[in-house]
């Protein structure tokens, strides 16, 4: 299938001569994948296109006897401020185009509506009408060429698109007018009317319209511009012990670099040496900083706040996870979803309809209409190719997808496209892994009930030297508390594994046993009425642990992966909004009721397989069910994409989020409610949308071909339909700009 | 009456130009096609190409109308932003028979790119 062609930069080592330029460039071009090597001999680098990957560029290089290392891209900008300014440019155009044509238009219209009848009658009248349709086609040359030039190209491309229906509208307007002045005997006395206002007004009023559209289409690209702005634009680097300021595309993998307090991260890689906090907010939506310390990762865009860090870089330019955001994001915000296809479909045939109409309506009227039939004729076929907007039909989707995946993007809230858009707004069942997704996904210990001792340290240091032989995650657990606590762990001797039971071994003489209450009944320990208290820790959904000392019970440790502290809250919102919430784990039954209960879930399936969890979404697919599954693990990956809509936890693995069609930057489960609230919110705004383009079109076309004129006597000026034109696909960037004031989050 | 005879007469040539002819295709058995983004058009709109065989299409986007900023392939799942007095690359390989349809985000601007068998 298709892929983007990219560009590479290589900077080559070793280059002394010119004569390497070719061997370098010959070396690369036998590359597959490569279309074009252009080497720069003055400052040693190579720009390469194609599909090549950068590893096989820098083999290439070095089979041909040279170094060559990975110059990125930056992401700095990303052409905006090219873009920002072509725009200005464009609007500053428009903004005179419509001075020129309304000082114009307006006088005309004041006087055809205050003063008198714009009629061809005498001599004078005709030289007057013949010095005002000259400069008319003044504003036609000077504000209203791009339609005319625009009209031409689509039609001899067979084509036909908004500047045919101007073009075509605006120049009958014309050249009925300069008729009438020229040849005025051919002409019925009262169709002897010239329409040059109307030409004028109509050029001024659309291009004013295109003007504030394209005001108001910055708007909707504002959240991307936020992201792509906290891309840092220097990284101060350590190179040769020294520190070196550079730009951010000259950041090469493996470099160390040095952010401080105030700082951003330039690019992404894992901390080296120091510890500070980091606002991540910027990315994930998650409002407190951060901790960070050696062999912690650190995302670029993000703000360190406190510490001086030093770290190594291990994703630069493109691959960075905020260049990849921005890159997901943009191509989310083109895309369509269903909704929109109809519209499509119509946009695609609606101006040669539009034409149709056009004709049939000057037909009718001549057939049909009272005198003058001609001027109406005229005016009506002008009208309907005015009033007509097929830009409003096809603006209407993908404004509100822009503004929409934007803002879902600013809630942490990744969208893949807008077919997962339309269909999050739909979901009726939201299935949720338990481990990492409900729960923080790591075991800790939660109860220490001691029952002969005093003091909790020394059983922990016990317990957690015991365990540290092995490997079991509730073990892990236990080790991680006491080191937490800065416990120090004692030598063992003798560890030996009891399969189904727990461990054994001997520390500083003393005898340890840490297990279920069978390894305390197969060694003869007596739990007592300590066995009633393991079992309401098991009802709270942890898991309890007998340990004991020279054949003594000695503490109770549970241990037990606690629910994430906004789930709960996340879970109500996702049911007050009437979603069926549905709980998947592979643990027993008493565990995933006890988790369910905790969570306020009523629905759950316990002991599935990771294997089992796609049945289970098909099960409810069967059901009639809209499903939305959010998983963070790579077993998770098959039911993800059986899903209607799979969401995938950001911080978890990379196979489950490349699976998904929504990634939620942050681990809370409220990123779920935001995605399905601004997915929502987006559908509602594009229907209104479409519904006002469809009702527009369908209404104002008839309304514009005389319609009303039978039943009430009016005609619509095409002054009044190009006004309407020019302010309806306004109209709709500015529905969807209001989306921008959407607020996801209200927990 | 002669009016309506002309009025008819406009309707299909109407039909006969924008649906039923079917204009002339660039086909190129090159790996570059440059595409012009101009006035509303694109320049060539049809293009024709082998199958199997990998083409790049090279977006030149001249016009500064904000309609033309996007170009979209639906059936390729191909969504660019076009660079305003730039070139932007776009590279297919194995690309499915049948035509491909490429137009800005509102259909003003369209082209087909069909891919048709290699003739032996």
């Amino acid at each position: 299938m298709g892929k983007t062609a990219s560009e590479q930069q290589l900077i080559i080592e070793g280059a002394g001569c010119a004569s390497c330029v070719g061997k370098i460039e010959t070396a690369l071009k036998n590359t597959h994948g490569v279309d074009r090597a252009e080497m720069n001999f003055a400052d040693r680098t190579v720009l390469v296109s194609g599909t090549a990957e950068t590893e096989a560029l820098i083999t290439a290089v070095e089979s041909a006897g040279y170094n060559a290392k990975a110059l990125n891209d930056s992401h700095g900008s990303d052409g905006l401020d090219e873009k920002d300014a072509a725009d200005w440019a464009y609007y500053k155009k428009l903004i005179r185009d419509t001075v020129i044509a309304l000082s114009l238009g307006i006088p005309l219209m004041i006087y055809s509506v205050l003063i008198g009848e714009m009629t061809v009658e005498t001599t004078t009248q005709r030289i007057v009408w013949l010095l005002v349709g000259l400069l008319t086609l003044g504003v036609m040359y000077f504000s209203g060429r791009h339609f005319f030039v625009g009209a031409w190209n689509s039609l001899k491309n067979h084509s036909a698109n908004m500047d045919t229906l101007i073009a075509l509208g605006t120049g009958t307007a014309w050249v009925y007018s300069m008729l009438v002045v020229f040849i005025p005997d051919v002409f019925p006395l009262m169709a002897r009317h010239v329409y040059f206002e109307a030409t004028a007004m109509i050029i001024g009023l659309i291009d004013l319209g295109l003007a504030l559209e394209l005001k108001a289409r910055g708007k909707t690209s504002e959240a991307i511009k936020r992201l792509i702005g906290l891309q840092a634009k220097t990284a101060t680097v350590i190179r040769d012990n020294k520190e070196v300021h550079i730009a951010i595309d000259q950041v090469l993998l493996n470099d160390v670099i040095k952010v401080r307090p105030g700082d951003k991260v330039p690019v992404d890689g894992v901390v080296i040496e120091g510890h500070t906090s980091i606002d991540e907010s910027m990315l994930t939506g998650e409002p407190m900083p951060v901790g960070k310390a050696q062999d912690d990762e650190v995302v670029a865009g993000t703000l360190n706040k406190s510490g001086m860090i030093l770290f190594k870089a291990t994703r630069v330019g493109k691959d960075t996870a905020l260049a990849q955001i921005i890159s997901m994001v943009k191509r989310a915000q083109n895309s369509k979803p269903p909704i929109g296809r109809l519209a499509d479909v119509i946009s695609s045939y609606f101006v040669p309809v539009v034409m149709i109409i056009s004709v049939l309506s000057a037909l009718a009227w001549l057939n049909f209409g009272p005198e003058p039939a001609l001027a109406f004729a005229i005016v009506s076929a002008t009208t309907v190719l005015i009033i007509a907007c097929p830009c409003a039909l096809g603006l209407a989707t993908p404004m509100s997808v822009m503004v929409g995946v934007g803002k879902a993007a600013e809630a942490g809230v990744l969208i893949r496209n807008g077919e997962a858009l339309q269909t999050a707004s739909k979901i009726t069942a939201m299935v949720l892994d338990k481990t990492g997704t409900i729960t923080e996904g790591t075991p800790k210990v939660t109860d220490i009930i001691l029952a002969n001792a005093s003091d909790e340290k020394p059983v922990l240091q016990l317990a957690a030297s015991l365990e540290s032989g092995s490997e079991h995650p509730l073990a892990m657990a236990i080790v991680e508390s006491a080191l937490d606590q800065d416990v120090e762990l004692l030598k063992i001797e003798g560890f030996n594994a009891i399969t189904g039971m727990g461990v054994e071994a001997s520390c500083e003489g003393k005898a340890l046993l840490f297990g279920n209450s069978k390894l305390m009944a197969k060694n003869e320990v007596g739990i007592g009425e300590y066995a009633e208290k393991a079992q309401t820790l098991a009802k709270e959904a942890k898991t309890p642990m007998y340990f004991a000392v020279d054949g003594q019970l000695t503490a109770i440790i549970a241990v037990a992966d606690p629910i994430k502290s906004d789930s709960v809250s996340a879970i109500k919102r996702l049911q007050a909004n009437g979603t069926r919430v549905i709980m998947l784990t592979g643990d027993n039954k008493e565990t995933a009721a006890a988790v369910a209960n905790k969570a306020g879930i009523s629905e759950f399936f316990a002991d599935v397989l990771p294997e089992e969890k796609a049945n289970k979404v098909q099960e409810l697919q069967e059901q009639g069910e809209v499903v939305g599954m959010t998983g963070d693990g790579i077993n998770d990956a098959p039911a993800l994409a059986l899903a209607d809509v799979g969401f995938a936890i950001g911080t978890g693995t990379d196979v489950a989020i490349e699976s998904a069609d929504i990634t939620l930057m942050r681990g809370s489960l409220h990123g779920l409610a935001d995605a399905i609230a601004v997915s929502k919110a987006t559908l509602r705004n594009i229907k209104q949308n479409l519904f006002g383009a469809f009702v527009y079109n369908v209404a104002g076309i008839p309304f514009a071909a005389g319609a009303l004129y039978p039943f009430f006597g009016v005609l619509l000026s095409p002054v009044i339909a190009g006004a309407a034109m020019a302010f309806s696909s306004l109209t709709v960037v500015s529905n969807a700009n209001r989306l921008r004031l959407f607020k996801a989050k209200d927990h | 009456m002669m009016i309506n005879i002309v009025g008819l007469a406009v309707i299909a040539l109407i039909i006969w130009w924008f649906w039923l002819y079917k204009p002339e295709q660039t086909i190129t058995d090159s790996n570059e096609v440059l595409i012009e983004v101009k006035n509303g058009v694109y320049s060539p709109a049809a293009i024709q190409v082998n199958a199997n065989q990998s083409v790049t299409l090279k977006f030149l986007r001249k016009d500064e109308s904000p309609c033309s900023e996007i170009l979209l392939i639906p059936t390729l799942d191909i969504s660019e932003q076009l660079k305003l007095n730039g070139v932007t690359q776009i590279h297919l390989s194995s690309i499915p028979q049948g035509e491909h349809v490429f137009h800005c985000q509102m259909q003003m601007y369209r082209g087909v790119l069909t891919v048709v068998k290699e003739e032996s």
